[in-house]
């Protein structure tokens, strides 16, 4: 994986192929008149699950941390703002701010603790603290229990542009997307994301050098707890509600297939690994009751065709042919 | 000038009435949408079975309403509130559906209630237990909630219960809002009929050992021990209180919320003698078996509860809309509260102003495996608690719309 993922960082340009601004330029436009074409509520959904794969592989992809708890930012997080807007009265972008801001705080605690290890060990620190987070988001009396925050209402962001119909929303959601990605992406081309990445590759090395690995691996987590609770906060402005599906352990493994099935450690597999369940949850859901077998299958035959993932599979296979 | 006056106003009038009249069946077909666990936990309850039921009421009105076609389309919520919520604002935005059916989880069931009132289309409600669908989340002019809600179990089988003789109640509480909900309200039925709370514990959800809780209940010396969970909580703690021979002891056990489906999973050997309240049961009354054997030639089991809920929506439903000549949801809905809801699943049926669908429950206790003659032959019907007596009343309800 590593050769490939250096090269997709973007170290060398060979040609218009490679630009990076020309593609991000090109999936943004698309983007912009994607609603035109297609239901704008289902596109926002794709979005902000894309974001969360994203902020979710911004961990695993370029720090190799395996977190089976980031459920509890994106589902908490939903909880916070759905909150702040529905009974604090906070306008939007207050609204997601609160989310975002619990779950950095969440990722902080979490952190914390579950950094001094590695591996399973880490995976499985990460898994109880957010069942500890989902019991609460059970219990607690704020939450609704398995009623959910219902009708929580889309109030205007800054207190003046009006967000009621599904189309302003969808431009909403398209800005914090692109916010959200492109931190990632900065992140990642960065002198930090070069540090990530050795401490990746071999974590001693990168200890023997000086580098404090702990602080990176920690700041790494909570800024991908942050834009996870971004997705899920921006989410409850498309859907209105927040529900006990999305502090739940089952989200936290959805979230880690999302990004396999992508390529983890690429920029866009996780985009596309969203955009690919999200599509086939949605689809799949009228066909009646295969819906989860046939899910299921698409990644076993996903798994065994592209092993590093779609876009890890097919991008170094377009190098290649290129460089021919 | 008073003769303009009425004729203007005789004018206008008119003018209402063919509006009216003029609304007729929208792009001329009734369009069914169903939102439903397909794959999950409440697939056996509800599932295709509730399709089955669903289609058969469509057959019913012989598919078709002054000539206008009958349409169905059916989705998997997949227990997951932002793809049903999602299905229903699209087939409200592009598929111009009339009506949407929605099943079992109160999480999705509510999602549906706002996502409907909020496009103007009707919906109808069986299978979630929330009574807030009627209560502080109620859409009075187009969502209604049809077989049951918590209250309504909760209160049937206390009050049934205490009447019956049996006084004093202890309670494992299955510990989340939906739990405490079911706790509270039987607990108030007790108190009010001259019963007595001796206790309660509440059990982490979901909990596979029941053994420290059930002795606990043993202990306290209860004439009834409620079980106030749902689903796999039921089944277990069902199971471990048969080897701990509560039933045997002299003691009662009642569940307050349990389905066909679960005592068919259960076995009778380990759920006889168990108290439950139910909106429906197959073997009722000659009716309801005559339909229930239609179903089941169909679709190879008895329905439950939340199925023939479905077929008694749909067909309702379409009645309403033949009768009132349009599909306007709002006009049905209206139209609804004014008919008698009597069918192979309601009696004593009314749909009240703040949409819930009152009807009698049936007080049920579970047959021992030499009283069943067979499968799907489980329950004995013990007594008939009439829908006003079962349900919560409006005055006690949070519903603001209804209550000014």
């Amino acid at each position: 994986m590593s050769d490939e993922t250096r090269s997709t960082a973007g170290t060398a340009s060979k040609g218009w192929l490679s630009d990076v601004r020309l593609w991000a330029a090109i999936g943004f436009v698309a983007l912009l008149i994607a609603p035109q074409f297609l239901y704008p509520v289902m596109v926002a959904k794709i979005l902000c699950f894309a974001l969360f794969a994203a902020a979710f592989n911004l961990l695993l992809g370029f720090a190799g941390l395996l977190s089976f708890g980031h459920a509890a930012f994106f589902g908490f997080a939903a909880y916070v703002t759905g909150y702040a807007l529905q009974t604090l009265r906070f306008s939007a972008e207050l609204g997601i701010l609160a989310g975002v801001a619990v779950a950095a705080l969440l990722g902080l605690v979490m952190g914390l603790l579950a950094i001094r290890r590695q591996g399973i060990y880490f995976a499985m620190i990460t898994l109880a603290l957010s069942q500890m987070v989902y019991f609460v988001a059970l219990q607690a009396p704020f939450t609704g229990g398995e009623d959910g925050l219902q009708g929580v209402p889309r109030r205007p962001l800054f207190g003046i542009f009006d967000l009621s119909t599904n189309m302003e929303v969808y431009y909403l959601v398209l800005a914090i997307f692109c916010i959200g990605i492109f931190i990632i992406y900065r992140t990642v081309n960065s002198p930090f994301g070069q540090v990530l990445k050795s401490i990746r590759e071999n974590e001693d090395r990168a200890i023997s050098l000086g580098y404090d690995a702990d602080r990176y691996k920690l700041l790494a987590f909570v800024l991908s707890a942050a834009l996870s609770g971004l997705a899920g906060s921006t989410k409850v402005m498309v859907f209105q509600l927040a529900s006990l599906t999305d502090v739940q352990w089952q989200m936290s493994g959805e979230v880690v297939l999302m990004a396999v099935l992508g390529g983890i450690g690429t920029m866009l597999g996780p985009i596309l690994g969203a955009t690919i369940i999200v599509t086939l949850q949605n689809e799949l859901a009228q066909v009646g009751s295969l819906s989860t077998i046939v899910q299921g299958a698409v990644f076993v035959v996903c798994v065994l065709l592209f092993r590093r993932g779609i876009v890890g599979e097919i991008g170094p296979r377009l190098r290649r042919w290129r460089n021919r | 000038m008073t003769r303009t006056k009425a004729t203007l106003l005789a004018g206008a009038a008119s003018l209402l009435a063919t509006a009216a009249s003029a609304q007729g069946i929208s792009n001329d077909t009734v369009k069914i949408g169903m939102i439903l666990d397909m794959s999950g936990a409440y697939s056996a309850l509800d599932g295709e079975g509730s399709i089955a039921a669903v289609r058969m009421a469509i057959e019913e009105m012989g598919g078709e309403i002054d000539g206008k076609p009958i349409e169905l389309l059916t989705a998997d919520h997949q227990n997951k509130a932002d793809i049903g919520s999602n299905l229903a604002r699209q087939w409200a935005d592009q598929e111009n559906v009339d009506m949407i059916l929605g099943g079992a989880n109160s999480g999705v069931g509510i999602a549906l209630q706002d996502i409907t009132s909020e496009k103007g289309i009707a919906y109808i409600n069986n299978g979630a237990a929330t009574a807030a669908l009627t209560n502080e989340n109620c859409a009075p002019e187009t969502g209604l909630h049809w077989t049951y809600d918590t209250d309504a179990l909760a209160n049937g089988t206390a009050v049934a219960m205490v009447k019956e003789g049996k006084k004093s109640w202890y309670f494992i509480t299955a510990d989340y809002t939906f739990g405490q909900k079911l706790q509270e309200n039987a607990s108030e039925a007790v108190k009010a009929n001259g019963g007595e709370v001796l206790g309660s514990v509440a059990a982490p959800f979901p909990t596979q050992d029941f053994s420290s809780f059930i002795l606990q209940a043993q202990a306290s010396g209860a004439q009834v021990i409620g079980l106030a969970n749902a689903g796999t909580d039921t089944q277990n703690s069902v199971k471990q209180a048969q080897e701990f021979g509560v039933v045997q002891g002299g003691q009662s056990l009642a569940s307050l919320l349990l389905f066909l489906t679960d005592v068919d999973a259960i076995g009778l050997d380990v759920a006889q003698g168990l108290t439950l309240t139910t909106g429906f049961y197959w073997d009722q009354d000659e009716e309801a078996r005559a339909w229930s054997s239609k179903f089941e030639e169909r679709f190879g089991a008895k329905p439950t509860m939340v199925q023939a809920g479905m077929y008694s929506s749909a067909l309702n439903y379409l009645k309403a809309v033949q009768e009132a000549g349009t599909d306007d949801a709002k006009t049905v809905v209206a139209q609804l509260k004014e008919m008698p809801i009597e069918d192979a699943f309601a009696r004593n049926g009314r749909v009240r102003e703040d949409g819930l669908m009152v009807h009698d429950m049936f007080l049920a206790e579970v047959k021992t495996p030499d009283e069943s003659e067979g499968r799907w032959d489980y329950y004995n019907i013990i007594r008939t608690i009439p829908g006003d007596e079962a349900f919560r009343s409006i005055e006690d309800g949070t519903c603001e719309a209804v209550k000014g």
